[in-house]
């Protein structure tokens, strides 16, 4: 009996990563899923915290393709490894603090490592859902050969939605894949891969503006950039990067920052780190919870609590008492009148 | 039968399914474990990753604000 030769694919959560997989499986190629967390991937998270999102489908997109596509999927914890494609891009970074071209070499070169890792398995070659002129910082014809060659997956790495448009790869020579049944899409028009989709009877997918990577985000970008500069050093936790997705950002110092809930869900995701940080909150009026993120001195204490007044049930009384806790120091109390929208000055929204 | 447990308490999907996949790789079939986990999208994800790498989920518990899901380790 002939090889059933083998695919890993790097699956998004998008549409075009989930035509890859179809083009290669009506081919009779058997693929597997693999799925990079790099601890900025928009699935999920933001999801479980807001009030507002509660509604929405908490689907993790990447699982439901793979569910879709009737294929395995490996999610990759790459955080760590993540922290220096992000801080020192060779490629340099896109509009905002995205090393997209960058971040796509990384995560090949993970599939090939992580090919031979499991070379039992028998994995012939890797393929993408690339498009030729999709984005315009990591998919132009300029970057696909430079993705092959120093991600060192050289010609076993495929793009069946644009194959046609570049040069062979070993899976076409060697005919485990026709190359007359690829296609040719290129430009950032969608029309192609929609109907595509409809021939493959495909019609619940997700389209993310931007990607799936809140470094693409122009305020996600500004506060990673605040924080660095605020700390002096570019260095960064999980916890960094989650909570820069949460609440309001108001840097009133160069000292500290304050993290202020927008609803309740953040209010309760915030506790959660009452541990690690200065927390304050109302005490005399319902209101957000709120974290101090670096150094606060007796003197800042007042102005931190009476910002946090403003965005309570109190923010138009005379007098609104808040409690500032000090993680393993115990709490104080303040009593302040809260800032009124126009003293809480426009330049301190990070 | 053994039991293990993985706690992925605060931590935010992917990471409880990214945990669970990787501690189950180093169990046999038919094991199971217990993840104990506070962010509501596990309830989504982890059956959907039991479902696609074939193993199972027998039980789900709510206590509070933290659940416990507890999948079979397959073939």
């Amino acid at each position: 009996m002939e090889k059933k030769h083998k695919a890993v694919a790097l699956i998004s959560g998008g549409l075009d990563s989930m035509l890859a997989v179809r083009v290669m499986q009506e081919q009779g190629i058997e693929v597997e899923g693999i799925n990079f967390y790099t601890g900025f991937c928009v699935e999920g998270h933001t999801h479980a915290i807001r009030n507002h999102d509660k509604d929405k489908q908490k689907r993790n997109n990447a699982l439901w393709v793979a569910e879709q596509l009737g294929i395995k999927l490996h999610i990759v914890d790459v955080i760590e490894e993540y922290k220096d494609v992000l801080l020192n891009p060779k490629h340099g970074y896109g509009a905002n603090m995205n090393p997209c071209l960058d971040c796509k070499i990384f995560m090949v070169s993970k599939a090939v490592e992580w090919i031979k890792e499991n070379h039992h398995d028998g994995f012939d070659f890797i393929i993408t859902g690339e498009v030729i002129g999709q984005r315009p910082m990591s998919q132009r014809k300029a970057t696909m050969p430079i993705i092959s060659e120093e991600s060192g997956a050289e010609d076993l790495l495929l793009r069946p939605l644009c194959a046609k448009n570049l040069p062979e790869t070993l899976p076409e020579r060697e005919g485990w894949v026709d190359r007359s049944k690829l296609y040719d899409f290129h430009g950032r028009n969608r029309k192609p891969q929609i109907a595509l989709a409809k021939q493959f009877g495909l019609t619940d997918f997700a389209t993310p503006a931007g990607g799936c990577c809140f470094l693409t985000d122009k305020n996600y970008s500004d506060k990673l950039v605040d924080l660095w500069k605020a700390r002096n050093s570019r260095e960064y936790e999980m916890d960094d990067i989650m909570l820069l997705k949460v609440g309001r950002h108001i840097r009133p110092s160069a000292d500290f920052k304050l993290i202020i809930a927008r609803d309740a869900g953040e209010s309760k995701f915030l506790e959660g780190y009452r541990k690690e940080f200065i927390s304050i909150h109302a005490l005399s009026h319902s209101g957000p919870m709120a974290l101090v993120d670096g150094k606060l001195d007796e003197e800042q204490y007042t102005l931190a609590a009476a910002i946090v007044a403003r965005f309570g049930q109190g923010r138009m009384a005379d007098e609104v008492e808040l409690d500032i806790a000090l993680p393993k120091q115990g709490s104080l109390q303040v009593k302040t009148p809260p800032l009124s929208a126009e003293q809480v000055l426009q330049e301190w929204y990070v | 039968m053994s039991k293990q447990i993985l706690d992925a308490r605060k931590m935010l999907c992917p990471l409880p399914v990214i945990k669970a996949q990787n501690q189950i790789k180093l169990m046999s079939q038919g094991e199971e474990l217990d993840v104990i986990c506070t962010d509501p999208g596990a309830l989504h994800d982890i059956p959907a990753w039991a479902r696609i790498n074939g193993h199972e989920v027998i039980a789900t518990q709510q206590n509070d604000d933290e659940l416990v899901i507890t999948v079979r380790v397959g073939a």
